[in-house]
């Protein structure tokens, strides 16, 4: 199904943690999003002509008949019923616009855009892997992992406690949470990476899933290729159009010398861990 | 009032004087789901040159005050692969393709031109003299007026296509690099790339493009390029115009009309709304049929020049 645009109303927005969430009503993009993709978000429509920002699906609300979200009246929105949520942390001008919305503001929202993460053919005990706000698209992929009856264990990692994105809740999606800080503020102290070999043992997963920063991503999908275990990463590229015309959000994929420039809009955000040219990568950040 | 908002581009007649500018719509494939690509004026493709470019390592892109800078770097999968796949596409949807072409010397512009003569659904040429984004300033042609018009001949040499030759508002006589390409015979103009900028992010004191300089667009260079479409169209009448620079809205693009465009082209307009080329032009319609003028090319004729 193609993207469309949505005008947006903002349902609520609250604090999660150090982070923030916003949940918009997008009954369109909701009724087609899959784990793993984006909405490309404008907030404002001043004449500084801002352009949007990218961010990954969290959570998606579908609710059927002529249900609706407590205290909401689908009046002013028109029909549909569902609700997209996205995380974000306040980092410059466009998420602080995001964080001063309220709920019954409008966003100009695109969605839902890009390639989802692939689930198992068959149940198969998966890895889910995050780093800081990078972990959000990890909780709707293992929602739809459990309706599909796999085996979900949450490794999730951030600099300090603080940063970590709810864990709360991953420990209620998963079969399992463990948590590693940089600073030992929360769980053990060091990388996400660090306890993988020893739950991938353990576990046996047969997939891995990560997403977050661009080293965690290379050094996750090298733990999973040394264990033989395939591995799906969902990058965070800054990208202007998100629709596969500005040719902005490119990042190497290999193996074929030389490396070809994708578009992480079209072609990911979800790629095969073993794809990217993570070497080419990381001398330029 | 009827408006009928088809015009005449260099003997090629467009749907609508809204065209979709080279490097903001990709090779026009892409926006397929999102417009109807034989509905609009035309679709200028991302640059083309003769071997496939990988373009510039990232950040490509920052935002900037009403606009952003780019410094993508011609990113295209060569002529041969744009021939066989988005040209074929474009063509078959029904599109007005207008194919850009970049090239590093005149002989491979020339070359480019002669393998793109007679494909099936090409309309126009566009000759990009002056992306910013290249290895050496000696590739931006348009900054050079003998140089501009030795790319244009070889183009002229090797193809009958209507050719638009795209210069740059870098300089610091416009006009004298639009009479020497227009000599040389390049049957119109597209005016105008982005400006050359930089911008630095001052917590990494660091330049914010790996490229360190990019292109400027967006309406931050609106007011540049209209200028650039009122002198050129001054002095030298009769030469069809695109005018191009930071298009969003109908009233942008009847101002570029005003001043003696023949068309627009919207370019970083479509990475905010996938269907701004759309939207301006159906406005564009709307605000002619408020005005009582029944077709774009009456426009330049009614701007009241002085204050």
């Amino acid at each position: 199904m193609s993207p469309v645009r949505e005008l947006c109303e903002v349902l609520e927005r609250r604090r999660v943690g150090a982070y923030q969430a916003l949940t918009l009503v997008a009954p369109r993009i909701a009724e087609h999003a899959r784990p793993g993709q984006f909405v490309h978000v404008l907030a404002g429509r001043d004449r500084s002509f801002p352009l949007r920002r990218p961010f990954s699906i969290h959570r998606v609300e579908r609710w059927g008949g002529s249900g609706g979200p407590p205290g909401w009246s689908p009046g002013a929105s028109g029909a549909g019923l569902g609700a997209v949520e996205i995380v974000f942390d306040v980092v410059g001008a466009g998420t602080l616009a995001l964080s001063r919305l309220r709920p019954h503001d409008v966003v100009d929202v695109l969605g839902p855009l890009g390639r989802p993460f692939t689930p198992p053919e068959a149940p198969t005990g998966c890895l889910l892997v995050g780093g800081g706000y990078g972990t959000a698209p990890l909780f709707f992929l293992a929602t739809e992992l459990r309706t599909r009856r796999c085996r979900v264990d949450f490794v999730v990692g951030a600099a300090s406690a603080a940063r970590l994105l709810d864990p709360a809740e991953a420990g209620r999606l998963g079969h399992s949470l463990t948590v590693t800080t940089d600073d030992g503020s929360a769980g053990r102290r060091g990388l996400v990476t660090d306890p993988l070999p020893d739950l991938l043992a353990r576990t046996g997963a047969g997939q891995l899933y990560a997403c977050g920063p661009m080293p965690m991503l290379a050094a996750v999908s090298r733990v999973a290729a040394a264990a033989g275990v395939p591995c799906q990463v969902a990058v965070e590229e800054q990208m202007a159009c998100g629709t596969g015309i500005c040719f902005s959000c490119v990042l190497p994929l290999g193996p074929e010398e030389p490396t070809r420039m994708a578009r992480s809009c079209l072609e990911g955000p979800v790629f095969d861990g073993t794809a990217i040219a993570w070497a080419e990568l990381e001398p330029s950040r | 009032m009827t408006v009928d908002l088809s015009v005449d581009l260099c003997g090629v007649r467009l749907r609508t004087p809204v065209l979709a500018a080279s490097g903001c719509f990709g090779f026009g494939r892409e926006m397929a789901g999102w417009v109807d690509l034989a509905a609009l004026g035309g679709v200028v493709t991302k640059s083309v040159s003769l071997e496939p470019r990988r373009g510039r390592p990232t950040p490509r892109m920052a935002e900037t005050p009403s606009g952003m800078l780019n410094a993508i770097g011609l990113q295209n999968p060569g002529v041969e692969a744009f021939c066989a796949g988005d040209l074929e596409f474009l063509a078959d949807a029904g599109a007005t393709v207008v194919a850009s072409l970049v090239g590093r010397s005149p002989e491979e512009f020339g070359r480019l031109a002669a393998r793109l003569d007679g494909e099936p659904g090409l309309a126009l040429v566009e000759v990009n003299l002056s992306c910013p984004n290249v290895e050496h300033r000696g590739e931006v042609f348009a900054t050079d007026p003998a140089a501009a018009a030795e790319v244009v001949a070889a183009v002229r040499q090797a193809t009958g296509t209507p050719m638009l030759a795209k210069l740059t508002a870098d300089v610091t006589d416009l006009v004298a690099v639009a009479r020497a390409v227009t000599d040389a015979g390049a049957d119109g103009l597209t005016l105008i790339n982005t400006l050359l900028g930089m911008a630095v992010d001052t917590r990494t004191r660091r330049p914010r493009l790996a490229a360190v300089t990019g292109g400027l667009s967006g309406p931050a260079i609106r007011p540049v390029a209209v200028r650039c479409v009122w002198q050129v169209a001054q002095a030298l009448p009769g030469v069809p115009i695109v005018g191009t620079g930071g298009v969003v809205s109908a009233e942008d693009a009847a101002e570029f009309l005003l001043v003696g465009a023949t068309a627009v082209a919207v370019g970083t307009g479509s990475f905010i709304n996938p269907r701004a080329v759309v939207e301006v032009a159906d406005g564009l319609e709307r605000y002619l049929a408020a005005h009582g003028v029944g077709s774009p090319a009456e426009l330049p004729a009614l701007f009241k020049a002085e204050r």
